[in-house]
């Protein structure tokens, strides 16, 4: 590992790091609830996807959705995670107007899914981030506080929706190395097909776990847990305000106290979520009506035959068999879209090109139209033929950029545009031997001065040609016979 | 061990339940009574003891994952002491 | 025919099927007798008028295959019906109607039952003598003023007054073993796990278990035949072979072990109760089983271990009675204002004491003390049962240290209270089933059980047993009317 940059906060002499820790909650992407048939999906009128267990109506009982424990199985493999054959179901008790059962069910001392490690690439090298537990859970409903201004009204869609909480060891150090763990997870979560990974919908949050200490120091701070943030800009601001708060307090040679803490976003700082009296206890106990989750090494085995290729595994591969550089496999892997673009074009294309190509120009032209890769205006089966286009000598790299300019607006086959617009690259010898002549015969100052020794000016030349051909003529070629004709 | 009114007043708070304090009076004289009669139970030495989680000698059954219930706003608002057809209805909270 | 309400079910039912009896006359005998039996107060809410109705279609297109074809049956306020009315005894679910059915009931209506109405019990199933229900106490047909234990008091006392065949009831600590025994009528806790528990108000989960109480052990066999069932619904219902309960009941239990255990014989228990146990055993004999003695060595330490899990549970399942979802709510300033006032005027001093005890023990600090301790208490009592059914196929005890007491009597001294609970308790601990049959009268007149526990799932051999005793024993109820 290369050096590690710490993210320091300076106060005069004094310089302190910040210990971050993470609790992402990545929904599920199951059809219907955790323990009950209503269904997940986003976007619903209020309250129309409540069934009564959902609504903590009296008598009603939880049954667990099988789906959601295979994919909590296989998210705990994707993070490399000891998976927990016996595991408990937990009641957490609080009051919340969101909350209808006065607690919700989650996994405390027996999570279903143990250890584990996640790789973060980052600038100074690679980083291995701790995981302690992964464990499922029910999601709350949504309090709504500014539709009526006397009360609170309470939508239950999303209550008993599937979580996974994810837990990180407090492993992380900066902002950016918060961006890149989500990030990461993430990634891991869509390659498996587990969680969408949508912060925009709610489908990935996360608490973060503040804490500060001067630096080199072993003994870790008082930690702050931040709730509910929803994006990644959010975080990576909560932390940095939340940090600078800590150390300030520390300056002032006051005490921070241990409390759970809210990210105002227009403020860019954070605030004590519940008055200290109001502390909470929240009397975990396994769950009554639930029995102990017990899953078998079949069960196990079985859903690791349904393992794809992961992130890390599939960037050695690409690193190994198309010998493409650490930081371009890196992109291509890191998002489960951009990976499957990637392996369609190189199925019929050369690699190191299509690499360029989609790192390059693709990206560009997505970034501008600020549209995902799936979004992309060019197919991948299109962009394939464009690369094989420069390939074979059809078209040069140049007139490929004006042909990929034409397809983003409708994605059209690169052949038709070449043939509609004449662009194919002049690579008959005979044709191009026309233009080069024309062009020494126009020059022969400066075929004289090329000569006497300034071979500078063999550029001058083939710039001289291309224009000649307007950008078709084949410039290796070239290259070629003008050498020749130049001796 | 006893408990006291400070204890029951921190409990009642934990519970959601108010007491005046004629009650908490009464409550804490309540438990102590019956907390006597339950420290019984550390006579007992139970450190290898496994603890009794279910007492249904099987595992977790699973369900399928689909869709089951269909749109029961309307009965589930129904019973709720709030007049509202889309939501429930709660006093305004401040966070 | 007089006296239909004297009848018992498995009589009513030749009668229906014969035809002798139609649905319509004897839901309205039941009727009858019921408006007359108001003093008793069993009835939070009555269903006659739909019941007639009922009657009156089931005798239009009788189906005399259903095993209680046309049967009108009042049940426990703890059941959810579909469009009645459902309290669990207490003014928090004071106006709630759901719209679902419970399990166990829906069970009783598929099968031809017909429901006369919801029977008062103590709030949320928490109480020994029906006097934690806000709807009043309930008068046990034995005697004036005498409780008809509890929690299922309205149901014990429906059926020893005749103005329901049977009923079922639900049976945490011995809820329904003891009314059963304070009113001379037969009742039954089953297997856990045998009873789904989907649909019934929850109380304790991993101890509540519905069950029969009727005035034989024949007509308890027919309804647990009907009640118990294999639920997706419920996961800790478990699916397992379920007997023809009513089918094979049989007296021929020679040859079967009945064990005593000497725990049982508590400290100032009355002579009468210790005569009652000693018959009971001489009876057991001359049914021709081998009865020894065994010891169940944790037995003491059962009714503290209830008093932690089960308030502990309570405490969490009775979270959602907080005046937004359902039921009852008092306006409050603010949000936790409104939890706190719905929740302190909706709930009685009982059920209140049991929630602040469960939240205490489970709370930061005190988990491994209280709640994890009893859990472990409870491995160990399970334990003591496990080990004496290697010797023995059932296991006779006394239902309760007493008989029926006066209303007012106990009810400012909960742990006495408690004390009613002795040796009904750990049965529930060990998830196990357990009958009581009335067994005689004490001097007063008042009834007297004894409890038969079985092992897991062996619902046929208790019934087998107290089926066999019950023909020795020749129980006969001294009810008079008084009421009326
Ligand atoms: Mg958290
Ligand atoms: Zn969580």
């Amino acid at each position: 590992m290369s050096k590690v940059e710490k993210f320091l906060i300076k106060r005069g002499n004094n310089q302190y790091e910040v210990v971050i820790g993470l609790e992402v909650h990545a929904q599920v992407n199951s059809k219907s609830k955790l323990f009950s048939s209503s269904s997940t999906k986003f976007g619903a009128e209020p309250n129309t996807q409540v069934s009564l267990v959902d609504a903590a109506f009296p008598g009603m009982l939880p049954v667990i959705n099988e789906f959601c424990i295979k994919q909590a199985i296989k998210t705990g493999i994707g993070l490399k995670a000891k998976i927990n054959k016996r595991s408990i179901f937990d009641r957490k008790n609080y009051f919340y107007a969101d909350l209808p059962q006065g607690y919700q069910i989650s996994q405390y001392k027996y999570p279903i899914v143990g250890e584990g490690t996640v790789i973060l690439d980052m600038p100074y090298g690679q980083k291995k981030v701790g995981i302690e537990r992964l464990h499922l859970e029910q999601d709350a409903g949504k309090s709504i506080h500014d539709m009526d201004p006397k009360n609170t009204l309470v939508d239950l869609n999303r209550s008993g929706v599937a979580l996974m909480e994810i837990v990180s060891k407090p492993d992380l150090t900066s902002p950016e190395e918060v961006n890149v763990y989500i990030k990461k997870v993430r990634s891991i979560m869509r390659y498996l097909g587990t969680c969408d990974g949508n912060m925009q919908e709610g489908s990935l949050r996360a608490d973060v776990n503040v804490s500060v200490k001067r630096i080199g120091e072993s003994k870790l701070g008082t930690r702050c847990e931040i709730k509910n943030v929803n994006s990644i800009k959010f975080m990576q601001m909560a932390i940095t305000s939340e940090a600078n708060r800590q150390v300030d307090l520390i300056e002032e040679g006051k005490q921070i106290d241990q409390e759970t803490r809210l990210f105002d976003t227009k403020k860019n700082e954070t605030r004590s979520m519940r008055s200290k009296e109001d502390a909470h206890d929240y009397r975990y106990f396994p769950d009554p009506d639930l029995l102990p989750l017990e899953i078998t090494d079949d069960f196990i085995q079985k859903i690791k035959t349904e393992i794809p290729e992961l992130p890390d595994e599939k960037k050695s591969r690409f690193i190994e068999k198309f010998n493409l550089s650490s930081y371009e496999a890196n992109i291509l892997v890191s998002d489960l879209d951009t990976s499957k673009y990637f392996e369609t074009v190189i199925e019929n294309s050369d690699v190191k090109l299509s690499s360029n190509w989609i790192t390059g120009e693709l990206f560009a032209l997505l970034n501008e139209k600020n549209l995902e890769i799936s979004q992309s205006p060019i197919s991948s089966k299109n962009l394939s033929k464009l690369i094989n286009l420069i390939k074979d000598g059809t078209i040069s790299g140049k007139i490929a950029k004006t042909v990929f300019e034409i397809m983003a607006d409708g994605d059209k086959n690169p052949v038709d545009i070449i043939e509609e617009k004449g662009l194919k690259q002049q690579s008959d010898p005979k044709e191009l031997e026309k233009f080069i002549e024309k062009v020494i015969n126009e020059n022969q100052d400066k075929v004289k001065e090329y000569k006497s020794g300034k071979e500078k000016l063999f550029g001058f030349f083939v710039g001289q040609v291309m224009q000649a051909s307007r950008g078709k003529a084949n410039p290796q070629l070239v290259n070629e016979i003008l050498k020749k004709k130049l001796k | 061990m006893t408990i006291d009114l400070k204890t029951v007043k921190h409990i009642s708070k934990l519970a959601r339940i108010s007491v005046d304090e004629e009650k908490a009076n009464k409550l804490t004289s309540d438990l102590n009574s019956i907390f006597d009669f339950i420290e019984k139970l550390n006579e007992l030495k139970t450190e290898n003891v496994e603890p009794l989680t279910s007492i249904a000698e099987t595992t977790l059954r699973f369900r399928e994952d689909e869709i089951k219930s269909e749109n029961i706003r309307e009965e589930i608002l129904k019973n709720s002491p709030d007049e509202n057809k889309d939501f429930f209805v709660v006093p305004k909270v401040v966070e | 025919m007089s006296n239909i309400t004297n009848q018992t079910l498995s009589e009513i039912i030749n009668n229906i099927k014969s035809k002798k009896l139609s649905s319509q006359e004897v839901t309205k005998a039941f009727i009858e007798r019921s408006e007359k039996s108001k003093k008793l107060n069993v009835y939070v809410t009555e269903n006659f008028t739909s019941a007639i109705n009922q009657a009156k279609k089931f005798d239009e297109k009788p189906n005399y295959e259903l095993k209680l074809p046309g049967i009108p049956i009042a049940v426990k306020d703890l059941f959810c019906t579909n469009g009645v009315k459902t309290t669990a005894g207490s003014k928090i679910l004071n106006n709630f109607i759901p719209n679902y059915e419970s399990t166990v009931t829906q069970n009783i209506w598929d099968q031809g039952g017909i429901l006369l109405g919801k029977l008062n019990c103590d709030e949320f199933a928490m109480g020994s003598s029906n006097e934690t229900s806000f709807f009043g106490n309930v008068q046990n047909p034995i005697g004036e003023n005498l409780v008809p234990g509890g929690s299922s008091g309205g149901s014990s006392s429906a059926v020893a007054a005749n103005l329901t065949p049977v009923t079922i009831g639900t049976d945490t600590g011995g809820s329904i073993r003891q009314p059963a025994s304070f009113t001379g009528t037969v009742g039954l806790k089953p297997t856990y796990g045998s009873c789904s528990r989907y649909g019934i108000v929850a109380f304790a989960s991993s101890l509540d278990q519905a069950g029969p109480m009727s005035k034989n052990v024949k007509d308890a066999a027919i309804l647990l035949e009907v009640i118990s069932s294999f639920d997706q619904k419920d996961s800790t219902s478990i699916d397992f072979k379920r007997n023809k309960y009513s089918e094979e009941l049989t007296t021929k239990i020679k040859g079967k072990k009945i064990g005593i255990p000497k725990e049982y014989r508590v400290e100032g228990m009355s002579e009468e109760i210790e005569n009652l146990w000693k018959k009971g055993i001489e009876h057991a004999k001359e049914c021709g089983a081998e009865v020894i003695d065994i010891s169940l060595p944790y037995t003491n330490y059962a009714l503290p271990t209830y008093y932690i899990v089960a308030p502990a549970e309570a405490s969490s399942n009775l979270a959602r009675y907080d005046g937004v979802k359902y039921g009852f709510r008092s306006p409050g300033k603010n949000l936790i204002d409104m939890y706190e006032k719905t929740r302190s005027e909706g709930f009685g001093e009982e059920v209140k004491r049991r929630i602040m005890i469960g939240t205490y023990v489970l709370s930061s600090g005190y988990y491994d003390a209280y709640y994890l301790k009893a859990q472990k208490v409870r491995q160990l009592i399970k334990k003591d049962f496990d080990d004496a059914y290697k010797k023995v196929d059932a296991i006779l005890t006394p239902s309760t240290p007493s008989s029926a007491f006066k209303i007012g009597e106990k009810k400012d001294d909960p742990v006495s209270m408690y004390l009613n609970d002795i040796f009904t308790v750990p049965v529930n601990l060990a998830g196990l089933p357990a009958i009581s049959i009335p067994a005689g009268l004490d001097k007063q007149g008042y009834p007297l059980g004894l409890q038969i526990i079985g092992k897991p799932f062996d619902e046929q051999n208790i019934l087998n047993i107290a089926y066999s005793m019950e023909e020795k024993i020749n129980f006969k109820n001294k009810i008079l009317d008084w009421w009326i």
